[in-house]
């Protein structure tokens, strides 16, 4: 039984929260969308701030993300990475695993999988397909084990997995930036410090087939590999005995302990896989797009993804749908600093806001507001 | 040229490990409640563009040491609104809080990256600055990290010795009983979220204008979590946290001065270790915590309803 | 009922017509209770009928929607717990409001506004010690909470309450976790209090400590009084018809079976608790088929240590279990769920089901590793449906539908789950830990009659219960543990109470010299 407090401990005036029975279905909906609605209101204030007229500024923002060809194209672009680190983390949050990780775990997929394409794909004289195979698998090895450190320390030490994985995320970025700048360095590059090029056979093929995209996009098979990933990860997490254990582990340990199931080697496995999943988002962002390892790659994905995951409620289809969206806001950043300066923190803003007022708003969901 | 090493190594700790400790003894505050907040570095950051501007704009450091210690707090009522009347997800909640920090902190400071702006210097005690040895040691320091010095002491007393503190305390490891004995909750926990993103926000306002000085972006580099790690390992408490941050503090000064003494690493890695160290202090406080059965306040992180279970 | 006018001089208390709500129950429906200075009352109903939530409002934790209340002829409004206290009504609550890792004194002192600032503590410390002799409640003021026992801590509850200046003291279920010599030592100590002026209200929904301590009953029955009455006006049947609204049955039909084989053989266990202390020092026991071994015992002496460890939960440290003869005392949970061990757990929510998981998805979490819940690595969920559905039927589990989450429902119906779960699978031995605790009297003869089925099915039934009515009425064998050991064995046809009481108390008692069991005692 769960009572009205008889005076609210903050003093809010005459008003109360009680608890919901059951949800309304469209609430679901309703809640979400108001919440990014508010937190466009608020980032229009800050926008406000800087002498920029707003509406201008999100217009500007909205038809160059969805408004033109090129826009979506590049939103789709942006959105695979997210779509796959989305995937990851959102594996390892149902299991209340929480892997801020994902970042470092796309740079060490990057890396694994351009030492792979620059050095053994020649040395070897591997066929393309192999190779991008190799490349991918190089990813996932190395972004999973990128997720085990963490995974391991947690299940066998019990140690903060929110801290060792986030502390990684610096480790992996100086690690690959070593190679970057000095190890793998392009000796013909000029002064940029980036790795040589990948051979052009390697580069992960452009989907030149998708109707109403204008030519020379750059919409590439990492989308498939997204969706793919999306079906596979809501198989095994529905269909299977595996990600039956993950849901229940997730939900109550203490029960699923009772149960007989092993807590401790779930662990180390959700956060390999979850590491595995980030680390083939790097490899899709630099056979894919940049097409060569450097700075830069990831202007922040896996933090992203965490905010793409936790939004779509951890649901792998969820996932793909707001990573399209977080693609678009990304765009549009990028759009809103080249036609009207304003710096593309304001995405990042953005993203902030939107997270606030959708925690924020996921209490309606549970309680309904009584007015005394 | 040994004791020069040891010496610049200390002096060099100790004030690197200043800005740590008043993020840290801010978050030992705020999880001591039950309120954990992961938004250290987005108050930090914010904190410390925030003074940098003030100061820049003001010529007062001081200013700018009062306009981050707003900064913060205020960030900080965000993830307060959130976790405590709202009841939302803290580790979620204290994430955006970080995200949100840095891209305002960007946004903020575009326009003065590289700017010169008015700073703490050292403070020249007459007779003990200039002792061998000690002097170098214990007092060359500017206000700021004299300040932080004073803090633990102050703090630990607070918690330990006084009413609030036994509040403080009680709340943050049974709200029900707090609550029950007439102590409100949630404006405990409000006063003190604040209170760890004031201190944030001074934390910051030590690296912008005293330890760099100046403003870039992600100036914090992350120490904000290395705070929050270090409240683990200080077992929520104030000495055990300068104790870490020293530690800090002290590879800190070994990543910039090893080459001094002929051992040369690629700075790529000495990077590293600021990390790497903070995993080992983890893994090391957790290990001690599960022997000695010692445990954060029993009620972080959970919300408090009146009445639910 | 005659209800006495609000301004005679002796009515300390005085709840009118009092009404409070949650959703989707009225709690306390048009209640109205009056206390006198000086006397005990008890409030006595069962499990949900109310009585909590109207010593809640009492004590300022709730507002009722509707209602006054008067202390001493004055009206009161309580918006929090402390106003409450202001107006002299202090309470204990079942599950104790105490900080663990703080001393008794600063326990004590909690929430109030002196000391001002810096704590100085040799006022209070005097203030307890005389308050400590004053009432007879020993206790020693610098210790951690969770250094005291059950019963010293409540009495720090008490004395707690008493320092505040509370005349009207509310005890809800104080004896729940007491031994029946320190139930003794409570009354006596109430006795003295009420002699002193206090007034005592008492919710319990034990009959036989009602009729030894009360001099007036209130009886709540789903949310209504229905009636007041003095102590010497009514008898144990009475109460109990009134408290469920039908005449009850004390005594339980319970065949006389023949135990068969050995099914669970426990010997010389030793086991760590999670602090790293001895929680059982060399148990030795054994459960038949056919037979209900009955663990009494007050809570904290190693019950839940040697479920967790019967169960694969918790290391063994020196020692052994056999199931069938076979040793388990290494194997895991998963092993031994598969060689046919059923738990019913202490906590139905935390570790004996999924409260965000729908009803068939909690039905399978035993079942889901083999099949024809799984074929391989999948989970086939059209025969999961059609599982659930059967079960439902079969145990009576009220709900909208399979996909209802499981914290929607009911205690009684979760725990008609977590049975149905552990039950369905035909287990040989069967650890219930608590099994009817907080169910109301519908829930716990269905919980207690289906333990008994098995029991005439074949199963060995290991029922571990602080509740030593439900011990006594439904074990063939009484064990009583104490500190980790086993006191004594008695039968539990005509058992004798006290002699029991006296085990769980420390009292170390020789066997009925029934030589299945493997006794390890060092003296005679």
């Amino acid at each position: 039984m769960t009572p009205t407090p008889s005076s609210s401990s903050h003093r809010l005036p005459r008003l109360s929260l009680e608890r919901r029975l059951t949800s309304p279905w469209w609430l679901s909906w309703v809640i979400p969308i108001a919440s990014v609605a508010l937190a466009l209101l608020a980032g229009a204030l800050i926008i406000a701030s800087q002498g920029v007229n707003p509406w201008e500024a999100y217009r500007a923002m909205f038809e160059g993300a969805f408004g033109t060809g090129y826009g979506v194209a590049e939103t789709l672009v942006k959105a695979i990475p997210l779509m796959l680190a989305g995937l990851g983390v959102s594996v390892a949050f149902r299991m209340k695993l929480w892997n801020i990780g994902a970042e470092g775990q796309l740079w060490m997929g990057a890396w694994a999988a351009a030492g792979v394409g620059l050095f053994l794909y020649p040395a070897w004289n591997l066929p393309p397909w192999l190779a991008i195979l190799l490349m991918m698998a190089a990813a996932v090895v190395a972004g999973g084990l990128w997720g085990a450190i963490p995974g391991v320390l947690k299940g066998v030490l019990q140690v903060n997995e929110i801290i060792t994985s986030l502390m990684l995320n610096y480790v992996a970025i100086s690690w690959v930036l070593y190679f970057v700048d000095i190890l793998w360095r392009d000796p013909g590059g000029l002064g940029f410090p980036n790795t040589a090029p990948l051979d052009k056979a390697i580069w992960l093929p452009k989907l030149t087939w998708i109707p109403f995209l204008p030519k020379g996009h750059r919409v590439h098979a990492g989308l498939l590999i997204a969706i793919l990933a999306a079906v596979f990860i809501w198989f095994l997490l529905n269909r299977t005995k595996w990600g039956y254990e993950v849901r229940v582990i997730g939900e109550n340990p203490e029960a699923a302990r009772h149960a007989g199931m092993p807590i401790v080697r779930n662990i180390i496995l959700v956060m390999i896989l979850s590491g595995a999943l980030a680390g083939l988002a790097g490899m899709a962002e630099m056979a894919g797009v940049a097409h060569r390892l450097q700075r830069g790659l990831s202007p922040g994905y896996g933090y992203t993804a965490i905010i793409v995951a936790w939004l779509a409620k951890l649901n792998p289809f969820g996932v793909l749908l707001v990573a399209v969206l977080f693609g678009g806001l990304l765009v549009a950043g990028d759009q809103i600093q080249l036609t009207m300066n304003l710096p593309r923190s304001i995405s990042d803003i953005l993203q902030g806001l939107i997270l606030f007022f959708v925690l924020g708003g996921e209490i309606f969901g549970r309680y309904r507001l009584r007015l005394r | 040229m040994e004791t020069a090493f040891i010496i610049t190594i200390l002096a060099t700790a100790i004030q690197a490990g200043a800005p740590v400790i008043y993020a840290a003894v801010g978050e030992i505050f705020a999880e001591r409640s039950g309120i954990l907040n992961l938004g250290v570095e987005g108050m930090m950051l914010v904190g410390a563009v925030s003074g940098f501007i003030v100061a820049v704009n003001t010529g007062n450091p001081w200013a700018g040491v009062i306009a981050a210690m707003l900064a913060g707090g205020l960030l900080s009522l965000i993830h307060a609104f959130l976790t405590i009347t709202l009841h939302a997800d803290q580790v979620v909640s204290g994430l955006a809080l970080t995200i949100f920090g840095a891209g305002l902190s960007s946004f903020l400071g575009q326009n003065y990256v590289g700017v010169q702006g008015p700073q703490f210097n050292p403070i020249h005690i007459p007779v003990l600055s200039d002792l061998p040895i000690l002097g170098p040691i214990l007092f060359d320091y500017d206000i700021l990290v004299y300040l932080s010095v004073l803090l633990i002491p102050l703090s630990a007393y607070f918690i330990h010795h006084t009413r609030p503190g036994l509040h403080l305390r009680a709340v943050g490891e049974d709200p029900a009983t707090a609550d029950v004995m007439g102590i409100n909750v949630a404006r405990t926990r409000y006063i003190y979220t604040f209170v760890g993103g004031v201190l944030a926000g001074l934390g910051g306002a030590t690296l912008s204008l005293a330890y760099t000085p100046g403003w870039t972006e992600g100036l914090s580099g992350g120490r904000g979590w290395i705070a929050i790690a270090l409240v683990i390992f200080a077992f929520w408490e104030p000495w055990r946290a300068m104790v870490g941050a020293y530690l800090f503090g002290g590879v800190q000064a070994l990543q910039f001065n090893l080459q001094t003494i002929g051992i040369t690493i690629p700075t790529y890695f000495l990077n590293m270790l600021p990390y790497l160290f903070t995993i080992l202090v983890l893994v090391f406080a957790t290990g001690e915590r599960m022997k000695r059965h010692l445990g954060a306040p029993a009620a972080l992180g959970i919300p408090y309803i009146r009445g639910e279970r | 009922m005659n209800t006495p006018t609000a301004r005679q001089p002796d009515i300390a208390v005085e709840m009118r017509d009092i009404v409070k709500r949650f959703p989707g129950v009225v709690a306390n429906d048009h209640v109205t209770f009056i206390a006198l200075r000086g006397e005990i009352h008890a409030l006595l109903g069962e499990n949900g009928a109310g009585k909590s939530t109207l010593m809640n409002v009492l004590s300022g934790l709730y507002t009722p929607e509707e209602g006054e209340i008067f202390i001493n002829g004055e009206k009161v409004v309580f918006h929090s717990p402390r106003d409450a206290i202001a107006a002299g009504v202090g309470m204990v609550h079942q599950h104790f409001r105490l900080v663990p890792t703080l001393t008794v004194i600063e326990n004590v002192i909690l929430g109030l506004d002196d000391p001002k600032f810096r704590l100085k503590l040799e006022g209070a410390r005097e203030k307890i010690q005389s308050l400590s002799e004053q009432y007879g409640l020993k206790i020693d003021p610098d210790a951690f909470i969770w250094q005291l026992s059950v019963g010293e801590q409540q009495r720090v509850e008490i004395i707690k309450a008493l320092y505040r200046g509370a005349q009207i003291l509310i005890l809800d279920e104080p004896t729940a976790v007491l031994t029946p010599q320190e139930t003794e030592e409570l009354f006596r100590t109430l006795r003295s209090m009420a002699e002193k002026g206090h007034t005592i209200i008492f919710i319990s929904h034990k009959l036989d400590e009602v009729m030894a301590i009360a001099d007036r009953v209130t009886v709540l029955r789903q949310g209504k009084v229905v009636a007041t009455v003095a102590i010497d006006e009514v008898n144990k049947e009475k109460l109990a018809e009134m408290m469920v609204g039908r005449p009850v049955i004390f005594r339980i039909e319970k065949p006389e079976i023949e135990p068969g084989e050995e099914v669970l053989r426990v010997e010389d266990l030793h086991v760590r608790n999670d602090k790293g202390l001895p929680a059982l020092q060399g148990v030795s026991f054994v459960v038949r088929e056919h037979e209900i071994v009955g663990v009494a015992g007050v809570s904290g002496n190693g019950q839940t240590e040697l479920a967790e460890a019967l169960y694969g939960l918790r290391p063994v440290e020196k020692g052994r279990i056999f199931l069938y003869g076979r040793d388990i005392t290494q194997a895991s949970t998963r092993d031994i769920i598969r060689e046919g061990v059923a738990q019913i757990p202490e906590d139905r929510h935390r570790e004996g089901s999924v409260g965000n998981m729908g009803i068939s998805e909690n039905l399978i979490m035993k079942h889901y590793r083999r099949p024809p819940v799984s074929r391989g690595p999948l989970i086939d969920w059209g025969y999961v449906r059609d599982f659930a559905r059967k079960l439902v039927k079969r145990f009576n589990i009220a709900a909208p539908s399979i996909h209802t989450k499981a914290r929607l429902l009911s205690g009684g119906n979760l725990q008609k789950l977590i049975l149905a779960r552990e039950l369905s699978s035909e287990p040989g031995l069967i650890i219930a830990m608590h099994p009817t605790q907080g169910l109301d009297v519908g829930a716990t003869e269905s919980v207690r009659k289906q333990l008994l089925e098995e029991r005439e099915k074949g199963a060995g039934i290991l029922l571990i219960s602080e509740d030593l009515d439900e011990v006594m009425q439904l074990s063939d064998r009484i064990l009583v543990i104490y500190e980790g050991q086993i006191m004594g064995e008695t039968p539990g046809e005509g058992a004798d109470r006290n002699e029991i009481g006296l085990m769980m108390a420390g009292e170390n008692r020789s066997g009925t010299g029934d030589t299945s069991l493997q006794r390890n005692t060092s003296n005679a």
